[in-house]
C-alpha cells in the first residue's frame, strides 16, 4: 500500500475516532437523542449517520472507479434516496465530491499531458455556465419534482453507458474550423504502444452545444458530468480515448466550481454531510485504483448499472410518493 | 469509427506552459484545502470553538428543504459565514470555500501566460470563466425561493 493510501486511512480513522467521540460526549452529558436524533424518522443517533456515509461513500469511490464513472453519478441519486438528508443537502455535496474528486485527479493529469486545458476551457465555459442555471432551477424545485426529474435522468444516463461505444483513437480526417483556430489539439505519449500519438479534433460546435445541456443537468441534479462528458469529447468531438477521459475528470473541477458556489451560497452545503463524503470517495477511489489491474471489467461494468438503475428507480418512486 | 493512431515524429508529447503552470499551483492548492478542511471538520466535531449549531441539532434537521433548515437553525444565506469564522461550523466553511476558489486562482494564475502570448481568444476565454465563477461565488444571483 502505498504512503499515501496509507495517509487517507490514518485521516480517516483519525476522523472515525472524532465522530465517535464527539458522539459519547454528547451522549455522557445528555444533549445526545431522542431530542437529537439522526433525521426527522430516524431511530440512528446523529454520529450514525456520518460513519454510515463515510463507510458507503468509501465502497462507492471503488465502485467508482472500477466502473469507469464519477463519484456524482452514484453518490447523489444513492444518498438522496437511502440516507435521511434532503435533496438540497445531497445534491450540494455531490457537486463537491466531483469537485474535491476532480481536484486531486487534476495535477497529474495535467502534467502528463493527458487532460488538455485547450480542450478543456472552452467546453468548461460553457458547462460551468450552464451549471449555474441548473442549480438556480434545482433549488427551486420542490424535492419530488427534483427527484422524479432525477429517476428519469439515472434511467436515461443508464442507457447511455449501455448503449454508448468507445473509440481508443476516433478517425478525425480533418479539423474543424473552430478546433483550428482555438488550436485545440495535441500529443501524447502511448506506453502501451510506445508511441506519440497525435490527435486533433472535429465537430466542434455540436460538442459546445451539447455541453449546455451537460452543464444544466450538472448543476440541477448535483450529478457532477463524467458520465457525459467523455461520450461527448471522445465519440462526437472525436478526442482520443484517454485524452477524453483526463480531460473529462479534470474539467468538472470548473463546471462544479459554479454550481457548487450556488449551493454553498443557497446554505445547502452542511460540513457534517460534506467532509464524510470526500473523505470516503477518495479513500474508496484510491483502493478502486489499487485493486483496477485485477478486477473484472465487465463484472463491474453490470454492477454499476444495476446499482443506477436501482438508484435511478428509488429517486423516481420516491418523488412520486410511491416509495416515501 | 475505430480508425488508427497517428505516430508522429514533428510534435512532442507533453504539457503546455500554461498547463505546466496550472497543475502546479493546483497541486499545492488542493493539498492546502483538503488539509484545513479536515482541521476545521475534526475542531468542530470536539466543539472547539463552540459551533453555532451543535452537531447533535445539524442532524434534527439536516432532512428539511434548505430555506426551512436555515430558518430553523437561523443561519443567514450567502456569505455569512464568513463573518462567523469564531464558531466551528461555520469555520469549516472556510476551506469549503477555498476549494469551491482553487479554479479561479488557477485560471488567474496561466493569465499572464496568455497575455504575454497576445493569445487574445485564450486570453478571453480565461477572463470569461473568471467572470462566470466569480459571479456564482458572489450570491448576487438568485438560489433557492421555494
Amino acid at each position: 500500500m502505498s504512503k499515501r493510501c496509507t495517509l487517507f486511512f490514518i485521516i480517516a480513522l483519525f476522523i472515525l475516532m472524532a465522530i465517535f467521540a464527539a458522539g459519547m460526549v454528547q451522549a455522557w452529558t445528555g444533549d445526545a437523542s431522542p431530542a437529537n436524533p439522526g433525521g426527522a424518522d430516524s431511530a440512528i443517533p446523529w454520529w450514525g449517520w456520518p460513519l454510515i456515509l463515510l463507510v458507503v461513500t468509501f465502497f462507492m469511490g471503488i465502485l467508482a472507479v472500477l466502473g469507469g464513472v464519477g463519484g456524482a453519478v452514484l453518490y447523489t441519486p444513492i444518498i438522496g434516496g437511502f440516507f435521511p438528508f434532503g435533496m438540497d443537502f445531497v445534491r450540494g455535496a455531490g457537486l463537491f465530491v466531483a469537485l474535491a474528486g476532480s481536484l486531486a485527479a487534476g495535477p497529474g493529469l495535467l502534467k502528463k499531458g493527458l487532460a488538455d486545458l485547450r480542450l478543456a476551457m472552452p467546453v468548461a465555459l460553457i458547462a460551468s455556465t450552464t451549471a449555474v442555471m441548473g442549480a438556480m432551477v434545482g433549488l427551486a424545485l420542490s424535492d419530488a419534482i427534483i427527484n422524479t426529474a432525477m429517476g428519469i435522468a439515472i434511467l436515461a444516463i443508464v442507457v447511455i453507458m449501455f448503449l454508448a461505444k468507445k473509440s481508443e483513437y476516433p478517425e478525425v480526417g480533418k479539423a474543424d474550423a473552430l478546433s483550428s483556430a482555438l488550436r485545440i489539439n495535441g500529443v501524447y505519449h502511448e506506453p502501451s504502444s510506445g508511441k506519440d500519438i497525435d490527435w486533433k479534433i472535429h465537430r466542434t460546435i455540436h460538442g459546445l452545444i451539447l455541453f449546455v445541456g451537460i452543464g444544466f443537468m450538472a448543476g440541477m441534479f448535483g450529478l457532477g458530468a463524467g458520465w457525459a462528458n467523455v461520450p461527448v469529447l471522445n465519440l462526437v468531438m472525436g478526442a482520443p480515448l484517454k485524452v477524453s477521459v483526463a480531460t473529462s475528470k479534470f474539467l468538472l473541477a470548473t463546471t462544479d466550481t459554479s454550481a457548487a458556489w450556488m449551493y454553498l451560497n443557497a446554505g445547502a452545503v452542511i460540513p457534517m454531510i460534506v467532509v464524510p463524503s470526500i473523505i470516503g470517495i477518495m479513500m474508496g477511489s484510491l483502493v478502486g485504483v489499487k485493486i483496477l489491474a485485477k478486477s473484472k471489467p465487465s463484472a463491474v461494468r453490470a454492477v454499476v448499472l444495476t446499482m443506477l438503475v436501482f438508484a435511478g428507480v428509488r429517486a423516481l418512486l420516491k418523488g412520486t410518493g410511491i416509495w416515501k | 469509427m475505430e480508425g488508427k493512431a497517428e505516430a508522429t515524429q514533428t510534435a512532442t508529447p507533453g504539457a503546455s506552459p500554461e498547463q505546466k503552470r496550472y497543475g502546479a499551483v493546483l497541486d499545492v492548492a488542493m493539498k492546502v484545502g483538503l488539509l484545513v478542511l479536515l482541521i476545521t471538520f475534526v475542531l468542530y466535531l470536539i466543539g472547539a470553538p463552540k459551533p453555532h449549531v451543535p452537531v447533535g441539532d445539524v442532524s434534527a434537521n439536516w432532512s428539511l428543504k434548505v430555506d426551512k433548515y436555515l430558518e430553523v437553525t437561523q443561519i443567514e444565506k450567502g456569505w455569512s459565514w464568513a463573518k462567523n469564522l469564531g464558531k466551528s461550523d461555520f469555520l469549516t466553511f472556510a476551506p469549503i470555500a477555498f476549494l469551491a476558489s482553487v479554479t479561479v486562482i488557477c485560471y488567474l494564475t496561466i493569465l499572464p501566460i496568455f497575455i504575454k502570448r497576445k493569445d487574445f481568444i485564450y486570453t478571453g476565454l480565461v477572463l470569461a470563466e473568471v467572470l462566470v465563477l466569480v459571479l456564482a461565488a458572489s450570491g448576487v444571483l438568485p438560489s433557492g425561493g421555494h
